[in-house]
Formats: structure tokens, sequence, C-alpha cells
């Protein structure tokens, strides 16, 4: 079974990302990019899958400009047996993301594809599911947990107020949520090993693609800030306060 | 101009996501149909037609439609979307699961999580987990929108008197099936829905000493939640998560317990009327956000707390 896995460049989610003076963007001189989480856990799945058995190759694909080959060499030391990149000019939206991956899945005939279930950049939460659509393919979205049964999947989902397990008919989709798994870190020698593994770099012409926008970015800015509250000395203090100036106990 | 809002329901009754959705229907300003897809979903039904300002329900009762499959569900509303401007629906687990599937069915973008209505086609949206809001437009002749509910007040329940219609189109893709469901079961109130949320954070060094926030929720008819730092250590189980990656919640009241405020927990709780604080480090950045700070022992004031109430 063919494993095809999607990884985005992002900022690492330990940069706090602020929002460009003039309002025209969010400012991303000299910050540190990485691999998005959610997509981390996606290729562990992946290739936790192909240790098992269940998988016989996993190829890690991205979409973007051409730095995010870092990123799919990051999947390659991971584990991923080969990449894929669809070089665009500069980032393109969840549905063109969603076009461009059906093309690459028309090609390599995938049983399987793994994909965050979003980036911590747009925060959209899309791409997995119209995927799914443009392919007729089943979806188990935010999983924690996938098994492999025959010719279906089972996939365990974090919905609100608890867990559901789906079963889907392969080939499918599958978008991570945070407990799917801690994924790995990357050896010396895998990194060293990385650096020689086949990477395929496509345009969105070879794939049948052409980008367009939906949506306009007219303005990002910070969010309202809370005025800065005051520290209370003692517990007698603090319900006092909550009874008869903020009045949200009685 | 019209627009579909998506039922959020669990057959008998609506959830309160219906209502905020509604309430973002409203800001843009069009006529309102609300859809409500299930299984013996009547009660939903029947509830939907009494939202204050809705023109009329379509109820799509079938099997098929049953565990809110998104492969099944998503080709209805696509289907029944083709007649409208805008389709919404809130930030749900189910809104996240198949909106994006009717916005590819259809072929335009989704926009998620809007936080405003700016005008008919400009939205705010949060983006890098709420430490940017973006102003966003929209090119599409048809909107597929999912709502930030915290950011929405909800419309009335009750007052209208919408016409009901039923929905014969039947969907089912053949390609996915329910096999079960785990879901915690709680005399409290929704962490969501909840206007008191009391969470724990890592210092409350195990799972046991929850108890003690149960205590005081029990007190104040209060919800408990935890930040990521007390899921990951195996404290309280994954739906309790507050934080940009797990529920999204703005209550009257948030008392976060040896919470340190993380980013990722800020952006889940920040938009509370009232937040307060305990913890015993001063420095701890959750205070920056709280109305009111006390520097203290939790294991102290806490049921001191519940003591005193």
């Amino acid at each position: 079974m063919k494993v095809l896995v999607a990884v985005k460049r992002v900022v690492d989610y330990n940069v706090k990302v602020r929002a460009k003076a003039d309002g025209s963007d969010v400012d991303l001189n000299n910050v540190k990019m990485a691999i998005n989480p959610f997509c981390e856990i996606a290729v562990e799945e992946a290739v936790r899958l192909r240790e098992a058995g269940t998988a016989t190759e996993v190829i890690a694909v991205s979409i973007g400009s051409k730095s995010c080959q870092e990123q799919i060499r990051t999947a390659l030391a991971l584990g991923a047996d080969r990449g894929i990149h669809v070089e665009t000019e500069g980032d393109v939206e969840p549905l063109v993301v969603a076009k461009l991956l059906k093309g690459v899945i028309e090609k390599e005939q995938p049983q399987l594809v793994i994909l965050g279930k979003q980036s911590i950049d747009g925060d959209n939460n899309q791409t997995g599911q119209m995927l799914g659509a443009l392919t007729n393919m089943a979806q188990g979205t935010f999983a924690s947990e996938v098994a492999i049964d025959g010719d279906k999947v089972n996939v365990t989902r974090e919905v609100d107020g608890g867990l559901q397990t789906v079963s889907l008919n392969l080939p499918a989709i599958v978008t991570t949520d945070l407990r799917l798994n801690e994924p790995r870190y990357a050896s010396l020698p895998n990194i060293m090993k990385a650096k020689k593994k086949q990477m395929d770099v496509y345009s969105p012409a070879d794939l049948g693609v052409e980008p367009k926008a939906h949506l306009t970015t007219l303005k990002v800015e910070p969010p309202a800030e809370r005025k800065a509250g005051i520290i209370v000395e003692s517990v007698d203090e603090l319900i006092d306060k909550l009874k008869n100036e903020a009045k949200v106990i009685s | 101009m019209s627009t579909l809002v998506i039922a959020e329901h669990d057959n008998a009754s609506l959830k309160p996501a219906t209502l905020c959705a509604v309430a973002a229907a409203q800001a843009i300003g069009a006529d309102i149909d609300i859809l409500v897809a299930g299984e013996g979903c009547g009660g939903a039904g029947e509830a939907a037609a009494a939202v204050a300002g809705v023109r009329k329900v379509l109820v799509a009762d079938n099997a098929a439609y049953a565990h809110q499959l998104a492969e099944n569900v998503g080709l209805l509303i696509a289907e029944l979307g083709a007649n409208y401007d805008n389709i919404l629906a809130g930030d749900t687990s189910n809104g996240k699961n198949i909106m994006p599937r009717v916005a590819a069915l259809l072929d335009v973008g989704q926009i998620s999580d809007i936080i405003s209505v700016e005008s008919a086609d400009t939205f705010k949206r949060p983006i890098y987990a709420g430490n940017v809001i973006a102003t966003v437009q929209s090119a599409d002749a048809r909107k597929v929108i999912t709502v930030r509910c915290t950011a929405f007040d909800a419309v009335a329940a009750e007052g209208g008197s919408a016409a009901i219609e039923a929905v014969d189109a039947v969907h089912d893709a053949g390609i996915s099936s329910f096999v079960g469901e785990e879901l915690a079961v709680s005399d409290r109130p929704e962490l969501t829905a909840a206007d008191i949320v009391i969470s724990g954070g890592r210092g409350m060094q195990n799972g046991e000493n929850f108890a003690m926030l149960e205590s005081l929720a029990d007190k104040l008819g209060a919800a408990v939640g935890a930040s990521r730092a007390a899921v990951d250590a195996g404290f309280v189980p994954n739906d309790m998560q507050v934080g940009q990656t797990g529920k999204i919640v703005a209550p009257d009241l948030y008392i976060a317990v040896g919470i340190s405020g993380a980013i990722q927990h800020l952006a889940g709780m920040k938009d509370s009327k009232v937040i307060v604080a305990i913890n015993k480090d001063e420095d701890a950045p959750i205070f920056q956000v709280a109305d009111y700070g006390l520097v203290a022992d939790l294991f102290t004031a806490v049921p001191e707390l519940v003591s005193k109430l």
C-alpha cells in the first residue's frame, strides 16, 4: 500500500507572529520556518505504517515556493521514501492545494493520504476535506487512531464531547490531530541519507491546475488587547470583586 | 440574497452553535433558512422553526444522515446550497468536518472561523492562533463560511414560526460508515456553552487534584476545562482541552488555576468577559490577560474559595 503525506512549510510554532505596522501582511522577516506540527504527525503515522509492514512506500509532497523543499527533506529524514515538490509562486489557497494534491493522487494512486488537520499559519482546517470531495474519497478528520483493516480503514476521531470511530473504504483521506502519535526526531545519519532520496518537481500546469485566488486579504491587525487587570491580595478580596465589581457570581 | 444555516443538533434538539450561526447570518442580512439533516430529527426541526428570524426550515430525515457523515451530508448541502448565496455553519467538529467538502463540491473557497461580518463579502477571522486578525474579501459568488461561535451572541431560540419543509433528496455516498462513539458523560454544563469555566493546568500536578476544581465548579454551576499541558501530561482527557487546538470558549467568567498562559491556551479563552488567574508564579503570562490575579498556592486558595462561596 502506497501512502501519500502532505507537508506544509510554516512559521515555527514557537515564534510569536505579529502584524506589520502598515497592516499589509504579517511580519515574517528572518523568522524560523519549520514543518507544520500536524504535518509532522502525519509523516510519523505514515512511517509507522510502513515499519509495521502495512505500507510499502511513503511519499511526502509539499506545495509552495522552492524553499519548501527543506520541509520535504525533513519528511525524508523522518523516514519518507521519496518526495514530490509542486512549485508555486507564493502561498496558494486550500482549494488550490487540494486540486494540486488531486493531480498528484492521479499520478501516484496512493491507498491512503494523510494530512495535518490544519496549518498553524492560516488555521483554515480545509485541505483534507476538500481533497476528499474532489477525489470522492471518504475522510477521517481529526484522527487520534488509525487502523487499516483489509480494504477499509478505521479512524477514531476527536469530536466535540469525545471520540467517534468511522470505517472508511480505501483509498481514503486522514487528517491528524495532536494526539495521534508523538513524532520522532530525525537522526543525523537519516538526515544525511535524506539528501540522496529522490525528489520530483512538478508545476501546477503539469497537474492540469491553474491556481486561482478565492480570497483576498485586505488587512491584518493585532487582536484587541485586554486592559490590564489587578492583583488581589486574598481569596476574600477576589470573592468580593467577583460579586460586587464584576458581578459574575452571586 | 438568501442564506442557508446548517443546524448543529442531536436530532431531538438544537445545539447553541446553530443560534450563533443564525446571528452571523443576520449580520450578513439575507433571508435565513435552516437545514436540519439527521435521522429522526423532527424534534430538532421544530426547534429550528421556533428560532427568531428564520424564514423556512428544511428537514432531511434519512438514515444516510444519521451520524453526520461528511461524505453524505456534504453532498446534500452542496445540492441544496446551490440555491443560496451563503452557506453557514458553526465552528463545531461537524461544521469543520463537513463544510470544506461542500465548498470544494461547489468549487468555491471556504472562509473559516469568521469573528465579524464587515459586509456581504468581507469578514474578519483569526490567523496564527489568534495572534493576528485578518480582514478577508471573498471573490466567490457563493460563500461557504464557518462561524466562530464565541464571537456572535446567540439569537433567541423562541419567537419564530418558520414553515417546515421536508427534503426528499437522499445522498448516500456509500464510502463511509459509523462504527461507534465514546462521549464524555457529565452533569456539568458543556464547556463551550457554560457561563462559567474553571480550567486547570500543569500546576494541578495530577488528575486526582482536578476533584478540587470539580467541587468549585459544582458550587458555581461551572464547566471544567484544562490546558494542553494538563492534557498532554495525562491528568485529564482530550475533550477538556481549552486552546487553539482544543475548545474555544468565551464564558462570563473564566478561572485559570495553575495555568501559566501559553499562547496556545490564551487563544482559546481570551475572549472571556472576566478572567481570573490563580497561580503561585507572579511572572506567569496568564496574569497579563487576567482581570483579577491571585498570586497564591492553588492548593490552599481553591479549597478556601470552595469553603467561602
